[in-house]
């Protein structure tokens, strides 16, 4: 049996789940404390912005968000199927759509930036 | 004052029989034996079919968690009959054969599936260097046994299988042990067959119909860890991947 080409989703899915479970919740707090007026040093609106401004801060927020959805997409697909949703090809398609239309949409806002 | 470690109950088991010489389905027989609290499942299976019921057939050895022999359904969890211990089943105790298997007769899977996989990824040391007897033996630090001893540890008793969902729905999934056992050797100071088992272990019925459920390492009596062992054959793959495709000079 030849060697599977599967590296290339599950490559993008394990480090989507790093980023998922690592820097997310480092961006959940940090929003929390900008919501209660309580903004950690260096990270004002004028630093971030001018961070997601630059080609370097561009291309890192859409690799933890690409490959966060991806991730997620990739692993309600397999929960569906867990849970006994058995129609895959169907699930995976509209998962994986839902990821990818996302992901352009995200091109969209940091091209606006 | 009573000695709660000899302390005798009456338990009642509900085993699968199923005999393929006489027509009918496998169905559950409810017995009662007289047991110890002391005593573990297998005990009690003895003891039925020593004074009840000599054509009770079920596969056992050594007694001690090492032959990995007496594999069954208790309570519809795998488990080593000789681990699970008649104190930790308060009520009725339901004895099946493991899951996803064919059943041979009563609690006796056909283990034939598994030794065939077993096979086929070559979990056996293929030496890096060919050594003459006179040339020594292979030697080998601590740090090195170190990175494969856990996953020397499995003793092939199925149960990881009877846990797997993947293995149950796609039964050509190579499965938790043997994938385990394949990168034990892949991982041994000594070997140099790694590439042979990549041609069997980094397949779509290999390492990639893993979906890391993570049941094999639940119910493992000997703590090896196989959906750790999965995921380690799942990274080194996809970096295989990644070499032999853009980086092909590169020595793996």
């Amino acid at each position: 049996m030849a060697k599977s080409n599967k590296p290339i989703i599950w490559g993008a899915f394990a480090a989507g789940g790093e980023a998922v479970s690592l820097v997310a919740p480092a961006i959940i707090l940090l929003t929390l404390l900008a919501a209660i007026g309580r903004v950690p040093p260096g990270l004002s609106y004028e630093q971030m912005h001018s961070f997601a401004a630059g080609w370097f801060g561009k291309l890192v927020l859409f690799a933890i968000v690409f490959l966060s959805l991806w991730s997620q997409a990739h692993r309600l697909r397999i929960t569906c199927f867990d849970f006994g949703l058995r129609a895959d090809g169907l699930v995976a398609t509209l998962f994986y759509m839902l990821a990818g239309a996302a992901s352009l949409w995200l091109i969209l806002i940091l091209g606006n930036i | 004052m009573m000695d709660v470690r000899v302390a005798e109950r009456q338990t009642d088991l509900e085993i699968l029989r199923y005999n393929p010489e006489i027509a009918g389905e496998p169905k559950l027989e409810r017995y009662t034996v007289p047991t110890k609290t002391e005593w573990c499942v297998l005990d009690a299976l003895n003891y039925l079919k020593d004074n009840v019921d000599p054509t009770l057939t079920y596969r056992w050895s050594c007694h001690m968690q090492v032959c990995g022999s007496c594999g069954m359904m208790i309570n519809g969890e795998p488990k080593l009959a000789c681990k699970a211990m008649l104190r930790d089943y308060p009520g009725v105790i339901r004895i099946e054969p493991l899951a996803h298997f064919p059943v041979e007769r009563d609690l006796v899977a056909v283990a034939d599936d598994f030794l065939a996989k077993l096979k086929r990824v070559k979990p056996y040391l293929i030496p890096l260097e060919k050594r003459l007897p006179e040339d020594g033996e292979y030697r080998q630090t601590p740090a090195q046994l170190k990175r494969y001893r856990q996953f020397a540890m499995c003793i092939n008793c199925m149960l990881c299988y009877a846990a797997c969902p993947e293995y149950g729905l796609h039964p050509k999934f190579i499965g938790p042990a043997a994938i385990s056992l394949a990168h034990r050797y892949n991982r041994d100071s000594r070997d140099g067959g790694r590439d042979e088992r990549q041609e069997e272990i980094a397949t779509a019925e290999g390492v990639w119909e893993c979906t890391f459920v993570g049941a094999c390492s639940e119910v493992c009596p000997k703590h090896v860890d196989p959906a750790a062992a999965l995921q380690q054959v799942k990274v080194a793959s996809t970096v295989d991947w990644y070499l032999e495709h853009f980086m092909s000079w590169v020595q793996k």
